[in-house]
């Protein structure tokens, strides 16, 4: 037993494995919402990815459900200092939904019902590290969290993890998306804290 | 979640201008609609505020506050009509 106690340590953000620096654990789901929540019927949900020279590919919410789907685990991060451990998902991997598509693009931005977007560089998205999840902690993923679908790129902050999303255009070029353009980072790191412009 | 009205901007505006720019009249660069910038949808949680036009509810006005910085994006604005003071 040691002699001298190391004292209190409270609840320091550095004494929680996972955590990025600036950010504070939760184990609520905070709602953020910079607009009304939309309300999309299945039968008039679809996904449509473009590529940089037009192509279209389009799945409807029965083709989407019909691809191979992953549970997923992971910590969200988010850029108004919340972060939540261990969280379980389960969607399409965009691996999957980007395998056919032919494209020499580098950026994407994504498209959310409601107008939202989000820029996010395309290699940011493959080899296992983004998902469009349909469920959240084992029940169907709720409007306010985004529902029926949202985007999951858990190592960016999760203002890049769009809600209610319905497309993704291949970029040649990097353009800023909705908090972006009003002074958000272009890329989000948290472990680097790329939480506003010039950060 | 509901929004505010943009009244709700008054103080966070009043830090950036010499005038009370919520009674300021926007003009929607979506619909063309004017109206007192008081009168805006605002959806003031989270990572900014973002005032929505109440009659297309396209994005009027965003603002960020950063530590060191203030990040006012008027894109949705084609413009902003002050009355001065004694006119």
């Amino acid at each position: 037993m040691a002699i001298i106690s190391r004292g209190f340590g409270g609840r320091r953000r550095e004494s929680v494995d996972g955590l990025p620096p600036g950010q504070y654990l939760t184990h609520d789901f905070p709602v953020l919402s910079a607009g009304p929540t939309p309300r999309i019927p299945l039968d008039r949900w679809h996904f449509t990815i473009t590529t940089e020279t037009g192509q279209k590919t389009e799945w409807n919410w029965t083709e989407f459900l019909a691809l191979k789907s992953e549970d997923v685990t992971t910590d969200i991060h988010c850029v108004t200092k919340w972060s939540k451990l261990g969280t379980t998902w389960r969607g399409v991997s965009l691996d999957t939904l980007l395998e056919d598509v032919d494209t020499a693009a580098d950026y994407t931005m994504v498209h959310s019902f409601g107008g939202y977007t989000t820029n996010v560089p395309l290699e940011d998205l493959l080899d296992s590290k983004a998902w469009i999840a349909y469920k959240f902690d084992g029940e169907d993923l709720e409007p306010e969290h985004g529902g029926p679908a949202r985007m999951i790129v858990p190592h960016l902050y999760f203002w890049k993890s769009a809600k209610w999303v319905n497309g993704l255009t291949l970029m040649n070029e990097d353009e800023p998306g909705f908090w972006e353009a009003a002074g958000y980072h272009m890329y989000g790191d948290p472990w680097l804290e790329q939480r506003y412009q010039g950060d | 979640m509901n929004p505010l009205d943009g009244n709700a901007l008054a103080g966070d505006l009043r830090e950036l201008f010499a005038v009370d720019v919520t009674v300021a009249r926007y003009t929607c660069a979506g619909c063309g609609h004017a109206d007192a910038v008081a009168t805006l949808l605002l959806w003031g949680h989270g990572m900014g505020q973002v005032a929505r036009c109440p009659h297309c509810s396209d994005v009027v006005l965003r603002m960020v506050h950063a530590p060191d910085r203030v990040f006012l994006d008027l894109r949705g604005s084609v413009r902003l009509e002050l009355p001065l003071a004694g006119s």
